[in-house]
């Protein structure tokens, strides 16, 4: 193929990416749909988290100073991403990926809270994109389960043996679903009144699934190809993890 | 590269004509309508406004825009700095 060819299928890609229509959100919860004491609840949740988070980032930055920026880079990403809507055709509607998973293999675990919490507050201040009173339950179900969930699937998998590819695509994938997984679960906790949460939560998770499991995929996917690329051009990247994370 | 940029090519297009035949009127909502909304108001919470309303006209479309802009033109002028090619025997950084 020439690399006029090459050029021209980066045209066609933007310009058919540029059609899509815009405004289309996913897992976030709007301001307002949880009572206080759950909105309150979720606070507590994310609280140590967002501690431990902020502990490792000054450890590690005290060791190795150009940290901050690859999670300031990495913020970016899961701010963009997490904003991105995706059409499924296979359900005729669209959602976002989260890029917990991949945020949490290239800088741990408690990092991809810090930047999904900034990342949700951004988004729910200007772009009217979760809401302020339902911060706490979307840092847990995005950054906590999403990311936690994607790194323990990287280890895991790195530890049977399994190649890159196979356990970022796998940390991509189960932190996509397992966030979804997370808000279902915080919804029906807060929404079933007298009603059974068990009951609701199946219901709203069976809801969630004609989308997010096709999404689910397209995320392992981009995890995958996201890790691929760091590592072929900047190795040394994905040593700072290695260096080790405070909690 | 190639094959990813041609992949992305053929998938964009598909689903643009996905689009077009389909037709958006009132299809392809997020799912925070079509789920978290929609469980929301049958439980008696819908969503409230939020505290901050950005949704005036195009004012958002031209600040993502322009940080759109800007951040690209960042982003692509250093772009080698933050990804250097690939060397020969495939070992990272062409440069130190």
């Amino acid at each position: 193929m020439t690399v006029r060819w090459e050029k021209a299928a980066y045209v066609l890609w933007i310009v058919a990416l540029a059609l899509l229509p815009g405004r289309a959100y996913g897992m976030h919860i709007s301001e307002g749909i949880l009572p206080p004491g759950w909105a309150g609840f979720w606070f507590l949740v994310a609280a140590p988290f967002l501690v431990l988070g902020m502990r490792d980032l000054r450890i590690r930055a005290g060791r190795a100073p150009h940290f901050k920026t690859l999670v300031g880079l990495v913020g970016a990403g899961v701010f963009v991403v997490s904003c991105m809507p995706i059409p499924v055709p296979t359900a005729g509607t669209c959602s976002h990926p989260c890029g917990t998973g991949l945020a949490a293999i290239l800088i741990g675990p408690g990092q991809a809270v810090i930047v999904t919490s900034v990342a949700l507050l951004l988004q729910a201040l200007f772009l009217a994109h979760g809401g302020l009173s339902t911060l706490g339950a979307n840092i847990v179900s995005m950054g906590v389960v999403g990311g936690y969930l994607g790194y323990g699937a990287f280890l895991l998998a790195r530890k049977v043996r399994a190649p890159w590819p196979v356990a970022a695509f796998l940390a991509g994938l189960l932190s996509d679903w397992g966030t979804y997984a997370a808000t279902s679960f915080s919804l029906s906790a807060a929404l079933a009144g007298g009603g059974s949460i068990a009951a609701l939560f199946r219901m709203i998770l069976a809801a969630f699934v004609p989308t997010q499991v096709p999404l689910g995929v397209f995320e392992g996917f981009l995890a995958a190809g996201a890790y691929r690329f760091i590592r072929t051009r900047r190795p040394e990247l994905l040593e700072l993890p290695a260096e080790g994370w405070a909690p | 590269m190639r094959r990813v940029a041609v992949a992305g090519a053929v998938v964009s297009l598909a689903t643009v004509l996905v689009f077009a035949v389909a037709g958006p009127g009132g299809q392809w909502e997020g799912v925070d309508k079509t789920v978290v909304a929609k469980f929301a108001e049958e439980a008696g919470r819908p969503p409230r406004e939020p505290y901050i309303n950005t949704d005036r006209g195009d004012l958002l479309l031209f600040l993502f825009l322009l940080a759109g802009g800007a951040g690209g033109c960042v982003g692509g002028y250093f772009f080698r700095e933050l990804f250097p090619p690939k060397t020969r025997d495939g070992s990272g950084r062409k440069d130190g």
